[in-house]
């Protein structure tokens, strides 16, 4: 521990003290977040989201246990639920799996981001997860199996702590799945950091969206790490609402020929909201086709970041790859970040990405109003189109239906 | 009824003035039309009694039915009466033109303090006016506008017009990218909503619309007010002379 010294602030200064009796494994994971501490603006990664500032204090790790007094958004969903309270693994919140589906609670799951063939990146936030997460999930769905309902994994949190979830899918291959993730609850003073990897065979077919609801006073860092294999289909649904403070890592490789991701996002913010969402894509393989739209809409005095970045490996001939980042910014206080890049080390290849922001334009309000719309209802069927483009490749209609309906709660409030 | 007295409208104050102390007053049922040349002012004035954000009232008033148009938002406006089919209808991408109209009549009737329509009334009464205009069942599922041809776009307007049913119609060069048979149906689509109680302000700089929606009135604009206001013979005289002695008058 010679490498702490005093330039370390409260927070990262009282993370440090938590894991002085952490368990052996989880010390390499816990050593590389002693030694880089809270990320940083002069780290890259973290430019737009500097968490070393933004991190005031660390509250301390969740203990299991915790109560559930919120209803889940998807309770009227038909699906196979999975329950994870304050991080740890809740089995009478959770329904019995079907076949093909096996599910065990472990105490860790060391990958912290160190391993190269490992579907995480290195990065402080999944090295503290690693550190800290006392009890994982482990999920094993087994080839060729075809689910007809939704795994929907909730991730609640009950208090004014540290939670650590940390999830992972196997899919084999030719799988068939719809697998949810969901982020509910959360105080002032929660910090909620998971982990969620899906490692994907080849021939699979895979829908995942991820919800973040969290309170809008928690911090939550979460961070996906996807790998599949050949011929392949992944598509990735995130939308935010939660959160005083989040970010959302997304790391996805192509590991497999003939495989394609379309990764889509909607970020509805206001207030003081911050979220940063962070994509790296890496086409390590040829023939690959991946699509990602991040779509941010920002009212009040609320912050987005959308950094994405497209790798093309050397040999990854033929892939194609399309970035697109829009933003509408509502009020004079609200920023967006975009920062879009191509790193392409391949010479037979398609990539492109493009980014916009601007203010909803006013001579289409004016047709609206001009019409008889009020003027927040002339912003709200404006605002519901742009959503509605990150929703339109939803393929399950109940789901879209309650995602529709949230943001239609989000404009509703807003008009208020 | 429409009465303009003495408006002065410009983009800011102290720049020129697009329209100069314009008198104008359209009786119920009543078809005014507008013709002048370019930059007389003819689409500031259909903007401004829309209520668009972009111009500054210096001076002058606008009553519908003695009501001060000026004090309102453009979607009281629409409430109270007043519809502009735009010259160039805007393209609302995602927005689906079934959804819009809906939204468009049902803000309108809570505007009055009506209650919203039933969806099969609304139906009904969509599917009624579309068939007269000739609009295909599928277009209005589309965007709002998007990948529309001009004469699909005017005869959109025509039929939120027929939903929004107005006390005033204002036609903004509804003309303009048409060709004879699109003008034709936009033409009698128009004077299907004419009645005793309905006016409308008819903007155009051809004589040619005027030999399908006839007026009543014919006011001849320039540098941002009504330089002549004649019967419908007046058009005719203007198709034969142009606007140059209007012009030529002017300078002197």
């Amino acid at each position: 521990m010679s490498n702490i010294t005093p330039l370390k602030t409260e927070a990262e200064q009282a993370m440090i003290a938590q894991g002085a009796s952490i368990a052996a494994d989880r010390k390499p994971a816990f050593a590389r977040f002693a030694d880089s501490g809270l990320p940083h603006r002069r780290i890259e990664a973290y430019h737009y989201t500097d968490l070393r500032a933004l991190l005031k204090n660390a509250p301390p790790p969740a203990q299991a246990g915790g109560k559930v007094t919120i209803a889940s958004p998807l309770a009227d969903i038909d699906a196979y639920k999975i329950t994870l309270v304050d991080g740890h693994y809740e089995a009478s919140l959770s329904s019995t799996l079907p076949q093909g589906v096996k599910l065990q609670s472990v105490s860790t799951l060391a990958d912290d981001g160190a391993d190269e063939k490992g579907v995480l990146s290195p990065d402080p936030v999944i090295a503290l997860n690693a550190a800290f997460s006392e009890s994982a999930l482990d999920i094993e769905i087994a080839a060729k199996t075809e689910l007809t309902k939704p795994i929907v994994i909730r991730i609640v949190t009950t208090g004014a702590h540290a939670s650590y979830p940390r999830v992972r899918v196997n899919v084999g291959d030719a799988a068939k799945a719809f697998i949810v993730e969901t982020h509910e609850g959360g105080v002032s003073g929660s910090l909620i950091d998971s982990v969620f990897e899906l490692r994907l065979g080849d021939h699979v077919e895979i829908d995942h969206l991820r919800l973040n609801l969290v309170d809008q006073s928690a911090t939550v860092l979460t961070t996906f790490g996807g790998a599949m294999g050949r011929e392949s289909v992944y598509r990735g649904h995130n939308f935010v609402m939660g959160g005083a403070l989040s970010r959302h890592q997304i790391f996805f490789r192509f590991e497999g020929e003939q495989s394609k991701a379309d990764i889509s996002s909607a970020s509805l913010l206001n207030r003081k909201q911050h979220a940063d969402s962070t994509l790296v894509v890496d086409h390590a393989v040829p023939e690959c086709q991946s699509r990602e739209f991040f779509a941010h809409v920002l009212d009040d005095e609320s912050t987005g970041v959308f950094q994405g970045k497209i790798i093309v490996r050397p040999g990854a001939q033929q892939t194609d790859g399309k970035m697109m980042s829009r933003a509408i910014v509502l009020e004079d206080g609200a920023t967006m970040n975009n920062k879009p890049e191509l790193e392409i080390f391949a010479d037979d290849v398609a990539c492109g990405h493009g980014a916009t922001v601007g203010a909803l334009d006013e001579d289409s309000l004016f047709y609206l109003r001009a019409r008889g719309l009020p003027k927040t209802e002339a912003e709200a069927l404006m605002l519901r189109a742009f959503v509605g483009e990150a929703l339109e490749k939803f393929e399950h209609d109940g789901l879209r239906d309650t995602l529709e309906s949230l943001a239609e709660a989000w404009l509703k409030a807003r008009s208020a | 009824m429409l009465e303009i007295r003495n408006l002065h409208v410009a983009i800011e104050e102290g720049t020129k003035k697009l329209l100069n102390g314009l008198n104008l007053t359209i009786r119920d049922g009543e078809v005014a039309a507008i013709m002048g040349p370019n930059g007389s002012g003819k689409s500031t004035l259909s903007y401004v009694i829309a209520g668009k954000e972009d111009y500054k009232v210096l001076d002058g008033e606008i009553l519908l039915d003695g009501k001060n148009l000026l004090e309102m938002e453009p979607d009281e406006r629409a409430a109270a009466g007043v519809f502009l089919a735009f010259q160039y209808p805007l393209e609302i991408p995602g927005v689906a033109t079934m959804t819009f109209l809906k939204a468009a009549l049902n803000a309108q009737r809570k505007g009055r303090g009506e209650d919203e329509l039933t969806t099969p009334d609304f139906m009904r009464r969509v599917k009624a006016g579309a068939e007269k205009l000739g609009i295909p069942q599928d277009m209005l599922k589309r965007g709002l506008n998007v990948g529309f041809s001009g004469g699909e776009k005017k005869r959109t307007e025509i039929l939120q017009m027929a939903l929004l049913k107005p006390s005033i119609g204002i036609l903004d060069e509804t003309d303009s990218g048409l060709d004879i048979d699109a003008l034709k149906i936009v033409s009698e689509g128009v004077n299907a909503l004419r009645s005793a109680k309905r006016s409308f302000l008819v903007i155009t700089h051809y004589q040619r619309l005027l030999n399908y929606i006839v007026p009543d009135t014919v006011h001849i604009m320039l540098k941002g007010k009504i330089v002549r206001t004649g019967g419908k013979e007046l058009a005719l005289e203007l198709e034969a002379n142009g606007y140059s002695d209007y012009v030529t008058n002017a300078a002197a």
